[in-house]
């Protein structure tokens, strides 16, 4: 059957910001989606508030809108553009669900707008607790037993009548957010009160609990003729009861007998028939470990993100299919483009085994709780893949980038036998950690299976790498053990630990014996076929299959899993750089762990070495590709760091060099630098002692901003303003030592800003300043931000331009580099440098048109700015005027204090652009979902120090039909000033007034919180239980008086004045 | 222990041995199923054959009595990358490697199955030996050039005596060229009274039995082999509905005029796409089979052909115009395999049950 020629336009929708729940892969798939349509003929019309992604580049759509995703804001643009049919099964939740409410809005109805993909009723009939009961009852496929429910109450009722434990699913929740595990009464009170509230429907599903059942996932597709195939089959390493998403997991499944993987496989395929969608499917299955017996969890009826994991872990691009299968096109007419000779409808078969580990933000939110269950929480995730399942597992752990560089850790081997036990018991992000070192203290299989439920298969994964690592500690320099090491996948540094020795020697003798890894190529056809896919991973086998080319070529090191700090914006870089790499003529090699990205895409670059982003991994690939040099600019601080390293084995890094970036980082050197060129920077001293550090901070004078010096991206940094917070800090955060010494910055007031620069070592090319909405001591990714710069003086952006210019060269910075300044009583202050790409790269790349990140690789591989057709200099401002705005995912993370600060917050953000700053303003915060009422209540629960600087806000509020509720001394103030305030009583506080602070969160009276107060962190403070009930209660939330400000600002100007005569 | 495997193009894996401790020689085949290592290793139809995993791992899942495809397999040996330290599932009686030693069946690890599979992708099926590294490799060499290919697999693997699988509702006799359990079980689910007869039964030692219907089974080797059987079929089909699978299928073939050949590496897996022609279907089949129907030889003023592979086209699927038979190349029954085709059986069914109320009407 041939594609229909019935549509010529489709609009697809993207899937806004990263949260979490919904990461890259959406842009992957969006990606991949809107080229297969084009490559059809079709035209395409693409829409989504996120501009850090390759889809919203304008090459790979017709129509690029950046604009949010809202019902009005979409529609608008549908009647803008008239396209004859949407697909919205490429956008994850947020592309479905804007579907739904677009058909509910009439808009389809009314315009004659086909939905490709999947029908309505089908999006409603697996998303619908209810109707997807009625359909597997239908089809006679067992499932919990389950009941909706509206109330707490009747929660309750039914879990007594099923028994406990439950699980509670609040419905239409992206994640699972809400949901959980209940083992009694008072836990479900809690659990279904909460979900209810999520839920946009407030309906849950309480369900009995089968915890302890294998978790299965099948990637399936279908095409309208009823073919359907599956992609892709996985198994959880962690038995059913803690998210997919959270759960480290395997594929294909590894403990499934021919008979149970049929039995699912056929399940699978049933439940795609039966939805009638035309696209691929993700559908989640628990199987008893004891019989044939099984339970369907849940389908997904678009492309997920374990499609983007089952593409990646198997070559099959499911994302681009779908788009194909969408206008018409059938599985047994499409080419399946990796081997090129076979077709689309192929179930691929695999030769290796794939581990993925999700990155939990853990390590930015030490006081989060760390519990694993049915709502998800990690930001990112790692794929690593091998010959053997222990090797696919310690390189996904290498790949994660967290502390623990394998799976020794520091705590769970100082950890008591109890605590082991307990942490084992109780899922957290580290228990892989805990369970092998379990098998260290001779624990058996057999006892931690009883305490876990996880398969014994799976243990003996981690029992077999203990045991390797006995053999390995007891035959030093022994060249059998280190190759029985490499087969299983243990590092160099690893084996170094184990024989005492250092991880270049064990290099070295590696390499002088001969004992080098092997890439095989990822085929989908366990080389059955031919193929030429540039595919490939890593191992220690017989026959090296990835032959390097007679092409000069650069290596681009990608960035890793996403993590707060680390987002998809660095993808978006990397991409860009190999776009412009390969525009000059050279072959573009990538090197990246995250099966999220456009970037881990094959058809991206010329070569993709699937691997952890380690040096030893890179070392090795480099050594077989011989490359002319490595590109580390656009990979984050991920491939920033491996710059020392590679230089120290003699590979040539591209532009700037170690001993300059070193330069910026270095804050000795960057001191000196600074006052080489005469350029002001806030006093900063450092000190390596608890007195010492009192000592300097006096000296510079409160407030200061205190760090310990060697972590990076704003972790564990605070704005202290006296004597006894810093002696807080210091017992909470970081004791000061020699080999830790704190940095103590003085806190200067001002508005920041910050400028991205590229840099031929002569020229320096500045797209754009970016001037940050909220005042300096919040996280620039973390703070709203305006181009072109609304306060800026012309003689303050001149500052800006010469002090970027001048660093640039006195940096030697060859390609790209982000400064951030402090404008303080009219003068720039340089806050800190980073000599790579930053997360405003998109943004300003969208804005100004200039591809930053390829002008930058193309500086870096020689050419000069000139040549490129640029001036040095501030690139002319547009008219137009962008706003930048970050979003969270604090209502997926408990006991994480949402009050903005120095340390970076955000998963995601969003882009409003319009023709007046307080438009773009409107926009950005629709798109980050603070879209207010006309009018409403706004509460506000403002810090002592802030009382003079909320007065202004709280008029705009009021001016724009808010009415205003504050606590006692607040409320006076404001009363002062001659507002109409309502008083309401502080937590614990009794009768003054009949309004409980909390309960009118709860209830759902306050349509906005403004709260600055005591960001003490403190779990049990007043500030942040406000804080989190807003949260929990999905009311919108703003902690920095200049974002309430803004959006008071924007209000406004979406409002008619109402001016008093007389 | 040190083993090597050594192929007749001169090429030598070193690995480690398992299973049985003898040394084997046999044809060296793939297949790219990634679960099913215990049916596949007890499917008759690799009699004589030394079986590749591309499956990196396997074991991991034991072996239980429920999935044998036959009592005795006559797989020459196993080639893998990693046999499974621990197997676990809630049905396995015993681990894989005992299983082999058990069924007299050696195997090879930490091979790099994917570098041989290549090898015999490129190269087309070889002779292969499984050695002791201690071994003469010079010695082992000539006797594996010297193995000639036994033509007589059929009658090793099929039974020397009819026996009966009993059911109550059609009578159906089964020709065992090297049939696997499956086949029996999906009879039975349809209630069948079964009979199966050694491969060597005759038209008259079948109508004998006065069955409803004939089923000719999978089984290994070369279906040139077997002029006795093909000339069984040109008399049984006049009479009796029939269906053939696999080497049923080329029996049938050869027995209406068409011809075989041998495949440069054959199809052995589960995920060959096969399209039934008439109504654009496409299943998902498991396949094991080295020969084919050569597509140009069939005549089709005699048959149809019914289902092809939708990349290289092979024949899977036959229809006799004026006879009600029929045959597939792949395996309906799966084990291991996907279940897309198994309604084939029911077709089956119907066609023996239409044949049986137009006698009676």
């Amino acid at each position: 059957m041939p594609k229909r020629t019935d549509i010529h336009k489709i609009m697809v929708i993207g899937s806004g910001p990263i949260i979490i729940g919904q990461a890259a892969e959406f842009d992957y798939s969006g990606t991949q989606a809107c080229m297969a349509l084009r490559e059809e003929g079709y035209e395409v019309v693409l829409v989504n508030s996120n501009p850090a992604t390759i889809m919203t580049d304008t090459e790979i759509a017709d129509r690029v809108y950046i604009e949010p995703l809202t019902t009005d804001s979409v529609s608008r643009i549908i009647r803008q553009e008239y396209p004859d049919a949407i697909l919205p099964t490429l956008g994850g939740q947020v592309g479905l669900n804007m579907a739904m409410s677009l058909s509910e809005a009439g808009i389809l109805d009314e315009l004659g707008i086909e939905l490709l993909g999947t029908k309505l009723t089908a999006i409603n009939q697996a998303e619908d607790r209810e109707l997807f009961k009625e359909l597997m009852n239908d089809l006679n496929e067992p499932i919990p037993p389950s009941k909706t429910v509206n109330t707490t109450q009747e929660a309750l009722d039914f879990a007594d009548e099923i028994g406990y434990p439950v699980i509670v699913r609040p419905a239409f929740t992206m994640g699972g957010t809400g949901g959980g595990l209940c083992d009694n009464k008072d836990q479900l009170a809690q659990i279904a009160a909460n979900g209810l509230d999520l839920s946009p429907v407030t309906q849950c599903l309480i369900e009995k609990s089968i915890t302890g059942y294998k978790e299965i996932e099948f990637e399936v597709m279908r095409d309208h003729k009823d073919n359907t195939m599956v992609v892709c089959s996985m198994e959880n390493f962690d038995p059913v009861g803690i998210h997919t998403g959270d759960s480290i997991v395997f594929a294909p499944t590894q403990t499934l007998a021919d008979r149970e993987y049929q039995i699912l496989r056929d399940v699978s395929l049933r439940l795609i028939s039966a939805l009638k969608i035309e696209g691929g499917c993700n559908v989640q299955l628990a199987l008893d470990p004891n019989s044939f017996n099984y339970n369907v969890i849940e389908v997904n009826p678009r492309v997920s993100r374990s499609s983007a994991l089952a593409s990646k872990a198997t070559g099959y691009p499911i994302a681009k299919m779908a788009a194909k299968i969408a206008v018409g096109l059938t599985l047994d007419e499409i080419k399946n483009p990796v081997t090129g000779t076979t077709f689309a409808e192929f179930e691929p078969a695999l030769d290796y085994v794939v581990a993925k580990i999700p990155r939990w933000p853990f390590d930015k939110f030490a006081r989060a709780n760390r519990k694993l269950g049915t709502q998800m929480k990690a930001t990112g995730e790692v794929m690593a893949i091998g010959r053997t399942a222990e090797e696919a597992l310690q390189k996904a752990v290498r790949s994660l980038e967290i502390d623990e560089k394998d799976l020794f850790s520091d705590e769970a081997q100082a950890a008591t036998d109890q605590k082991l036990e307990e942490k084992i018991m109780h899922p957290q992000d580290d228990r892989i950690f805990y369970l092998t070192e379990a098998f260290r203290r001779g624990y058996t299989i057999e006892e931690l299976h009883e305490l876990t439920k996880i398969n014994a298969y799976f243990l003996d994964l981690l029992k077999h790498i203990t045991e390797l690592e006995v053999e390995i500690c007891k035959n030093p320099n022994n060249l059998e053990s280190l190759e029985k090491a490499k087969k299983y996948g243990f590092s160099d540094m690893t084996v170094a630990k184990l024989w005492n020795s250092k991880e270049s020697k064990i290099r070295a003798l590696r390499k002088s014996n001969k004992l080098i890894p092997v890439y095989k190529m990822v085929d989908t056809c366990a080389a059955e076929f031919e193929s030429q896919t540039p595919y490939f991973y890593s191992t220690y086998d017989m026959e090296n299959e990835s032959v390097p080319s007679d092409r000069k070529s650069i290596l681009v090191v990608g960035s890793g899993p996403i993590r707060i700090g680390q987002g998809v914006e660095f993808d978006y870089a990397t991409v860009h750089s190999v776009k412009a790499i390969q525009k000059l003529g050279y072959e573009a090699i990538v090197m990246n762990s995250n099966p999220e990205t456009v970037s881990t895409d094959f058809s991206v670059s010329d070569k993709l070495y699937f691997e952890p982003l380690t040096l030893e991994d890179v070392l090795n690939v480099i050594e077989l590709e011989k490359p002319l040099g490595v590109i580390v600019q656009f990979g984050g601080q991920t491939a920033i760091n491996l710059a020392a390293g590679l230089v120290e084995n003699g590979v040539k890094i591209l532009g700037t060099t170690v001993e300059d970036l070193d330069r910026a980082e270095d804050r000795e050197l960057f001191d000196q630098v600074i006052n080489n060129l005469g350029l002001k920077q806030p006093i900063g001293k450092t000190a390596t002692t608890q007195e010492g550090v009192v000592k300097i901070a006096a000296e510079i004078g409160y407030p200061v901003l205190v760090r310990p010096s060697y972590v990076l991206g704003g972790r564990a940094m605070e704005i202290v303003n006296d004597e006894i917070e810093l002696n807080d800090y210091l017992e909470h955060n970081a004791k000061a030592a020699i080999d830790h010494p704190i940095l103590v910055d003085a806190y200067l007031e001002g508005m920041e800003c910050e400028v991205d620069a590229i840099c031929d070592g002569k020229d320096v090319l500045l797209p754009g300043i970016m001037e940050h909405i909220e005042h300096a001591g919040v996280h620039s990714g973390d703070s709203m931000a305006v181009y072109p710069p609304q306060s800026f003086s012309e003689d303050i952006k001149q500052q800006i331009v010469d002090a970027t210019k001048k660093l640039a060269v006195a940096l030697k910075c060859v390609g790209i580099m982000n400064i951030q300044f402090i404008i303080h009583d009219n003068e720039a202050y340089v806050l800190e440098v980073n000599p790579r790409a930053s997360r405003t790269v998109p943004f300003l790349s969208k804005i100004t048109g200039i591809e930053m990140a390829q002008v930058a690789t193309k500086v870096i591989l020689g050419q000069s700015l000139k040549e490129l057709g640029f001036k040095s200099g501030l690139y002319p401002e547009s008219k137009t005027i962008h706003v930048k705005a970050p979003v969270f995912s604090f209502s997926k993370l408990e006991d994480v204090d949402s009050y903005l600060g120095p340390e970076m917050k955000s998963t995601g953000e969003v882009m409003g652009s319009d023709h007046t700053f307080e438009k773009a303003l409107l926009k950005a915060f629709a798109g980050a979902k603070m879209e207010l009422p006309m009018s409403g209540n706004v509460l506000l629960t403002i810090d002592s120090n802030d009382k003079e600087a909320v007065l202004p806000v709280a008029q705009r509020f009021s001016r724009v039909g808010y009415r205003l509720f504050a606590t006692n001394g607040t409320a006076a103030f404001l009363k002062e000033h001659g507002l109409h305030v309502m008083k309401v009583n502080k937590i614990g506080e009794d009768g003054k007034s009949d309004l409980d602070i909390l309960k009118i969160i709860k209830d759902g009276q306050i349509q906005l919180v403004i709260n600055t107060m005591s960001h003490d962190q403190e779990v049990t403070s007043d500030g942040f239980t406000i804080r989190q009930t807003a949260i929990e209660h999905n009311v919108p939330l703003l902690t920095s008086l200049n974002t309430a400000d803004a959006l008071g600002r924007a209000m406004e100007n979406r409002t008619f004045a109402t001016d008093v005569i007389k | 222990m040190k083993r090597y495997l050594i192929l007749e193009d001169g090429s030598i894996f070193k690995g480690e041995g398992f299973g049985a401790n003898i040394t084997t020689t046999g044809e060296v085949v793939f297949t790219t199923g990634m679960t099913g290592y215990q049916e596949a290793v007890t499917d008759q139809s690799f009699a004589n054959q030394i079986l590749v995993f591309t499956n990196p791992l396997i074991g991991n899942y034991g072996v239980n009595l429920d999935d044998y495809e036959s009592i005795e397999p006559r797989c020459k040996g196993v080639i893998c990358h990693e046999l499974a330290r621990t197997s676990s599932n809630w049905r396995q009686q015993s681990s894989f490697a005992d299983f082999l030693v058990q069924m007299n069946i050696p195997g090879i690890k930490g091979i790099d199955t994917r570098a041989l599979t290549k090898k015999l992708r490129s190269a087309g099926t070889m002779k292969g030996r499984i050695i002791d590294s201690t071994d003469d490799l010079e010695h082992a060499f000539s006797q594996l050039n010297a193995t000639v290919v036994n033509k007589n697999l059929v009658a090793q693997v099929s039974t020397s005596k009819p026996y009966p699988n009993p059911g109550s509702k059609r009578n159906v006799v089964v020709i065992d060229f090297g049939l696997k359990h499956s086949i029996l079980r999906e009879l039975a689910k349809r209630d069948c009274n079964t009979i199966v007869l050694p491969y060597n039964a005759t038209a008259e030692d079948i109508f004998k039995l006065k069955p409803d219907g004939v089923l000719l089974t999978n089984g290994p080797g070369d279906p040139k082999s077997l002029p006795a059987a093909i000339e069984m079929i040109q008399k049984v089909e006049q009479k009796l509905p029939l269906f053939g699978i696999c080497l049923g299928h080329q029996l049938f073939a050869l027995a209406n005029g068409a011809d075989t050949f041998k495949m440069k590496f054959g199809h052995r897996g589960f995920n060959h796409p096969v399209r039934e022609i008439a109504s654009g279907r496409i299943c998902f089949t498991s396949q094991n089979h080295g020969y084919a129907v050569a597509p140009d030889s069939v005549d089709n003023d005699v048959m149809n052909i019914t289902y092809r592979e939708i990349n290289d086209g092979t024949v899977e699927g036959l229809r006799h115009k004026n006879y009600p038979a029929f045959s597939v190349q792949f395996h309906p029954d799966a084990a291991p395999g996907p279940h897309d085709a198994v309604d084939i059986f029911d077709d089956f069914m119907h066609m023996i049950d239409t044949r049986k109320d137009e006698r009676n009407a």
